[in-house]
């Protein structure tokens, strides 16, 4: 479980990044911070691996504040995939995915083979092993990065807008890969996106913030479609222009569902 | 044209072949001035360089320092020196470590700075410790640019060398100065060439081994997905 | 310092004369650089070879290159000639990687847009690639400016008097304070020199006032509205 107590962060150069915060993010589950550039989401995401510190407050892991623990210690425990994957491209992508497990102390046998065995689950082949970064495209490279940060088995993973850099349909794949991948393995995801589409596929628990790490909602997406807090909400999730509300009409025996615009949308089910 | 010819005698006469003015011997001096001078500017500027490049401080300060060391002109620098220590090879050395400095120092944290910041952020969010990103990722991403800086530092010095001949120092730079104080072209000419043959053989090598700290990784690109 | 002023009049003449011979090489090398780097640009192949020649010039040591001319070109060997060509040699070759990065800095949608609103081939040379290559141009010639000062000491080991020759006639003298100030006049005429490439680079090009540093070359909206409404 990973508990936010008063966080604020102000940068060097003044900008307040994060006023306020607090959450309780609870185990096995995906929770969603999804907000416009600003907002403080990544800064938040960040504070659980100790890349940035906050400058008030407490980050919880089960109940032990991490400003105790070693900060490179804790990075190796705890999953971290970024937007460009930011593989090391000088190494190839078997080498990529066992960097930890080498820095952990892991022998080069040992890493390889734990590596290998990741990489059916994300969808690679073994082809691709012997490979370097640059030889594979944007969607594969995104892969390694997520099988980088399963390989150590953490019972966190932190991802910063992992498939923001890749195509509509890749980035269909993998948010689909990343939800048979927590159906098989269960763990505490903190996923940052400025997409309120990929938020709701992908969250439990939702948090929509505004400029300065502010909530102004939480909850899951079908609490946040049928209640949503205030205009900014309701404008951010896209319910004041029409796409979402949604009504159904008959054609030739089919209930076809229109949104608010008029626009045909898709086929109510029997 | 007679002055080829008088330098190709020159060259090939089989007295310059032998004893401490042969054209051997000279080499060796001149390439041994070189190892030493890069040897010990490396060691000062090397790792000086990497910890500016990784912590990003006094870089302005590096920059400055380059600049106005790259500017000073070496003749003075030479003859200034040995003024001031003497004469013997003690002078001299100091002159060539000095002007190899700036390229050395330039390759190292120009190097580092090339290396993509996402990846760097990423090694650190893996859990490397700052040594081991240095390490595993800085330095091997820098490699080509650090190769670099040697290379520019090597030719600096063999040209430096040659002029520092001139207040005492031995290697190629002999021919030219004493064939000067006899009005003998030839011999000038000959040292001459032999330095640019130096020059370029060094140069070709360096450039080689370029070209391979560059191919141990591919060249980014971002391919379609 | 007593020495200074009263050798005051060497030491003009030869700070004159220094001056003179590195204006003269570099513009020569930039004259040169310009249309070979410009070329280089457009015609990708020709650039390789093209960089790989000015490598292996630049590769050179200064000092065989004064010593070499003479017998290469067949010119006296005390003469300025030989020592204004080599530098010129120098200059090019470093400018002529200069160039081309200059000319290829030019937005290709910029050229577009020239072309499209009139502009006939060699118009847009020189009223619009030239201009905006400026800023690049302008620092690879001071770059330039800089090196062959301080490279022409040099010549003085081959006869060719400048301020360099305060170095050996202090050495020879084991006289300090005439190395000093050959050190020092050479320095002040770098500076001098710079500050008036900087003075024109801002007189020819207006719109680069307002930025500091060109590290990266956009041309500012305004440049090119005013390149290209004014043909």
């Amino acid at each position: 479980m990973i508990e936010y107590r008063s966080i604020g962060k102000t940068f060097a150069d003044g900008t307040e990044a994060v006023g306020d915060f607090s959450l309780v993010l609870p185990s096995r589950t995906t929770t969603v911070f999804v907000g416009s550039s600003g907002c403080g989401k990544t800064t938040l995401l960040r504070m659980v691996n100790r890349m940035v510190d906050p400058s008030k407050g407490q980050v919880l892991i089960d109940d032990v504040d991490i400003a105790t623990r070693n900060k490179v210690e804790l990075r190796r425990s705890i999953g971290y995939v970024m937007q460009h994957a930011g593989l090391l491209p000088h190494r190839t992508v078997i080498d990529n995915i066992g960097t930890v497990l080498r820095l952990n102390g892991a022998s080069r046998d040992e890493a390889r083979d734990r590596s290998l065995a990741i990489l059916p689950t994300v969808g690679l082949d073994a082809k691709q092993a012997d490979r370097y970064p640059s030889q594979l495209s944007g969607g594969q490279q995104q892969r390694v990065g997520v099988a980088r940060g399963l390989v150590t088995d953490p019972n966190i993973l932190l991802m910063d807008e992992p498939f923001g850099a890749v195509d509509p349909i890749v980035r269909d794949e993998l948010q689909q890969e990343l939800l048979r991948l927590q159906r098989e393995l269960d763990k505490t995801i903190v996923f940052v996106t400025h997409d309120i589409d990929e938020a709701f596929l992908l969250g439990d628990q939702v948090v929509i913030l505004r400029t300065g790490g502010v909530v102004a909602q939480v909850g899951t997406p079908a609490d946040i479609i049928a209640h949503p807090a205030d205009d900014f909400v309701r404008s951010f999730v896209g319910l004041d222009k029409g796409h979402r509300t949604l009504h159904v009409e008959e054609q030739d025996g089919v209930r076809v569902v229109v949104d608010g615009t008029g626009k045909a949308t898709g086929v109510l089910e029997s | 044209m007679s002055v080829v010819s008088d330098t190709v005698d020159w060259l090939t006469d089989s007295i310059n072949h032998s004893g401490t003015d042969g054209i051997p011997n000279r080499l060796v001096e001149h390439l041994g001035y070189t190892a030493e001078t890069i040897a010990i500017a490396g060691i000062i500027a090397i790792p000086i360089g990497l910890w500016i490049g990784h912590t990003g401080r006094f870089r302005g300060a590096a920059v400055a320092l380059t600049g106005a060391l790259r500017a000073l002109p070496t003749l003075g620098l030479l003859t200034a020196l040995a003024l001031i220590v003497g004469i013997g090879l003690t002078a001299p050395l100091i002159a060539l470590v000095l002007l190899a400095v700036p390229p050395l120092l330039a390759g190292a944290y120009a190097g580092v700075e090339s290396v993509d910041r996402q990846t760097i952020d990423a090694a650190r969010a893996m859990g490397m410790t700052e040594l081991q990103i240095l390490r595993k990722v800085e330095i091997p991403l820098a490699l080509p640019i650090i190769v670099g800086g040697v290379r520019s530092g090597v030719l600096q010095v063999v040209a430096t060398a040659t002029v520092a001949a001139y207040v005492g120092l031995g290697g190629l730079g002999r021919y030219l100065i004493d064939g000067q104080a006899v009005s003998d072209y030839a011999q000038m000419a000959g040292g001459s060439v032999l330095v640019v043959l130096v020059a370029l053989v060094l140069d070709g090598i360096f450039a080689t081994l370029q070209r391979l700290a560059t191919g141990r990784r591919p060249q980014k690109q971002t391919s379609p997905a | 310092m007593t020495w200074f002023f009263d050798n005051i009049d060497m030491i003009r003449e030869l700070f004159v004369r220094h001056a003179w011979i590195s204006v003269v090489s570099t513009v020569i090398g930039f004259v040169i650089a310009l249309p070979v780097g410009w070329y280089a640009n457009e015609h990708p192949r020709l650039r390789g070879v093209a960089v790989a020649i000015v490598g292996v010039l630049y590769t050179i040591p200064s000092i065989a290159l004064f010593v070499l001319l003479p017998g290469i070109l067949g010119t006296g060997f005390l003469s300025v000639i030989n020592v204004i060509i080599a530098l010129s040699i120098y200059a090019a070759a470093v400018m002529v990687r200069s160039a081309a990065d200059g000319f290829g800095s030019v937005s290709p949608a910029v050229l577009d847009a020239a072309s499209a609103a009139g502009y006939s081939r060699p118009q847009r040379v020189f009223r619009v690639e030239l201009p905006l290559a400026g800023p690049v141009l302008l620092a690879g010639i001071r770059v330039v400016s800089v090196s062959t000062v301080s490279m022409l000491s040099v010549a003085t080991l081959i006869g060719v008097s400048n301020l360099g020759s305060l170095f050996t006639d202090g050495f020879r003298r084991d006289f300090q304070t005439e190395i000093v100030v050959g050190i020092l006049g050479i320095v002040v005429l770098a500076l001098v020199l710079d500050a008036l490439l900087v003075l024109a680079g801002r007189l020819l090009m207006p719109w680069t006032r307002g930025q500091k540093t060109v590290s990266r070359l956009r041309p500012l909206d305004d440049s090119v509205s005013k390149a290209v409404q004014a043909p």
